[in-house]
């Protein structure tokens, strides 16, 4: 049976979405140890083992430093003989895994959407080529390092024993670090974090028809997303692309809202459990993804789509 | 300063993906250089233009990857280096990164950029394998780039906003999206791109193991998602009011 590390992370005592995800898919596979990199992680360790993690390493640093988070998940997995290291595809993760794998002489499998045991190795399905295909993969090496995509595995309330140990960080020797730090301006949920977002295309118009999208989102509690042509025309900040170039987000439910479907943009929203379209055009592309789809103009949608959400929710 | 690119050549993103019998069928497809490869080949460029040194661009594939590297001389790239490994089909990072690490060996680069994943596999592993091999400094996912003295510094996509790097030199970094947009090769520049030479090397002499790490199961279509519904209703406000409905009552999303 594989031996499993986890990776994530805990801001001042609340650990990461992700954070659960990753320690959840490790109990599932056979049972798990988490270790969380981050600020007053010894007061969310308790959180971490809830959902699987027999022993919860805490980690704490204030600054991210990826050099810093290698070398200390590669020092404890060969202190402890891990054979399996599971890491969110995270911005985080993304940034670290491929340094914890070379130092401990093995190789990543990125983005796993789906995972099983095969033996005592993970067998991982990624979408590749912008979603136009699946590959499986299988590590050859004797510790298998897997990035999971956030959103993609349920979260599970499955008790480990909680055993909590202090992990050191050494910064000392990093040749890249961080001198500052500027928080998203906006307290929405984070798109790759968002179990619902919400997107504009071009259909919106103009940069003035935005608060429509993101007033739709603050309504069911979502993430605002937007295509590459909104970014590029500069009526959102770039950071809510959504696509190919952008960022992958896997949601229960992608709303797009005057967005045509080019193949760029739904390499970043393909795996969405249901997604809604509404766009006057019935020949746009995106209705062959849609669960539901609605033709006719946005402008007279969305303002009663709205409406009949907060009647619904209660708002 | 000399900066190196790496550059990856990969189908066209509009290009269609056909998969048979567990393998992608390679006919058809126009090769270009990756998205995300271009910006930093762009970057790399930029900083030439201002502090002056050389650019050079390196690739790891087969034959046809010299058009990938003559297009980085049409834009601007000084020098090419082509590692020759016959088959496309997604090699393991690791062996990429490794090949790479031995071709530039003796090499003096201060910065090194490439892109934050390749538009094919999505990995975002080779350049962050270089460097630890390397135990240079990387920073992934730049939006803005400024070489001070022996320093980068470097403004980055982040966990939750937007985080400021300071790293010392050699390093790497990985350009994500908005970090500039890229040029149109200029027709004086293709011309002379065409006969500019190019150092070829081969990875079985540089002694590394194509995917020696990763075993590739075989590549499958995508599921067929299942089918959708068209909302119908007298006017636009009646849409609205069975879509609500719907999410609600039959896929219980809200
Ligand atoms: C290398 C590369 C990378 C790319 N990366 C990305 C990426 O990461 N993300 C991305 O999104 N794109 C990306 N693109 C761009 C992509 O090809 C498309 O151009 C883009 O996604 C189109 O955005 P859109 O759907 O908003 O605009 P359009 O394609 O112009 O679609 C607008 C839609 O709005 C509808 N509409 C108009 N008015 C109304 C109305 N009043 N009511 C209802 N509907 C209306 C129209 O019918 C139309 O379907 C990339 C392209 C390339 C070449
Ligand atoms: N075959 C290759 N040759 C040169 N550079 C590569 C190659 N593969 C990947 N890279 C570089 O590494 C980055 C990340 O690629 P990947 O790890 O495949 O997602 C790419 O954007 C390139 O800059």
């Amino acid at each position: 049976m594989a031996k499993i590390l986890a990776v994530g992370e805990v801001a001042n005592g609340v650990p990461k979405k992700a954070t659960r995800e990753i320690t959840s898919v490790g109990k599932a596979l056979g049972g798990v140890d988490t270790i969380v990199f981050g600020t007053n992680t010894a007061s969310g360790a308790a959180e971490v083992a809830k959902h699987g993690a027999d022993t919860v390493y805490t980690a704490e640093i204030a600054d991210y430093n990826g050099e810093a988070y290698a070398r200390a998940v590669a020092k404890l997995v060969k202190e402890k003989g891990y054979d399996t290291v599971l890491i969110p595809h995270s911005w985080t993760g993304r940034d670290v895994s491929a340094r914890v794998a070379t130092l401990l002489d093995s190789a990543v499998i990125s983005d796993a959407v789906e995972l099983s045991m095969d033996g005592d190795k993970i067998k991982i399905r990624k979408p590749v080529y912008s979603g136009k295909a699946f590959v499986n993969l299988k590590s050859k090496c004797a510790i298998q390092v897997v990035t999971v995509r956030p959103n993609s595995q349920p979260i599970k309330e499955n008790a480990g024993a909680g055993k909590v140990e202090t992990v050191a960080v050494d910064t000392t020797t990093s040749k890249a670090k961080q001198v500052s730090f500027t928080a998203q301006k906006s307290n929405r949920v984070s798109l790759t974090e968002a179990d619902i977002v919400v997107s504009g295309g071009r259909g919106i118009k103009g940069p003035e028809n935005f608060p429509l999208i993101e007033g739709l989102a603050d309504i069911l509690g979502a993430g605002v997303g937007a295509t590459r042509a909104v970014v590029d025309a500069g009526w959102c900040d770039h950071t809510l692309q959504v696509g190919q170039t952008g960022q992958t987000v896997s949601p229960t439910l992608y709303i797009a809202v005057g967005i045509s479907g080019a193949i760029q943009h739904m390499a970043g929203m393909g795996s969405s459990k249901y997604i809604v379209a509404i766009n006057k055009d019935a020949d746009a592309p995106i209705f062959k993804v849609s669960t539901y789809g609605i033709v006719d103009d946005l402008f007279a949608v969305v303002p009663p789509l709205q409406e009949e959400l907060k009647g619904l929710l209660g708002k | 300063m000399n900066i190196l690119v790496l550059i990856k050549q990969v189908p066209d993103t509009e290009a269609k993906i056909n998969v048979a019998g567990g393998k992608v069928s390679e006919a058809g497809i126009k090769w270009i250089i990756s998205p995300y490869d271009e910006i930093a080949l762009e970057e790399a460029i930029r900083i030439k233009e201002k502090s002056g040194g050389t650019v050079t661009a390196i690739c790891v594939g087969d034959d046809s990857v010299q058009q990938s590297i003559r297009t980085a001389y049409a834009m601007g790239a000084d020098n090419g280096i082509h590692i020759k490994h016959d088959s496309y089909q997604m090699l393991d990072a690791f062996g990429i990164a490794e090949a790479i690490a031995k071709a530039i060996e003796g090499q003096d680069y201060q910065v090194i950029l490439a892109g934050r994943q390749g538009s094919d596999s999505d990995n975002g592993q080779v350049p962050l394998i270089l460097a630890t091999l390397k135990d240079w400094g990387v920073v992934s996912f730049a939006k803005k780039v400024e070489i001070a003295g022996d320093k980068a510094i470097v403004t980055a996509e982040a966990e939750g906003g937007e985080a400021v790097y300071e790293s010392s030199l050699p390093v790497v970094i990985t350009a994500n999206a908005g970090l500039n947009e890229p040029r149109y090769p200029s027709l004086k520049g293709i011309m002379a791109s065409k006969k500019k030479p190019i150092e070829s090397k081969n990875l079985n002499d540089l002694g590394v193991t194509p995917n020696a790490r990763v075993e590739v199961l075989g590549f499958e279509p995508p599921p067929p998602r299942p089918p959708g519904r068209i909302i119908d209703g007298a006017d636009a406000a009646a849409k609205a009011k069975e879509l609500a409905r719907s999410l609600r009552e039959e896929i219980k999303v809200i």
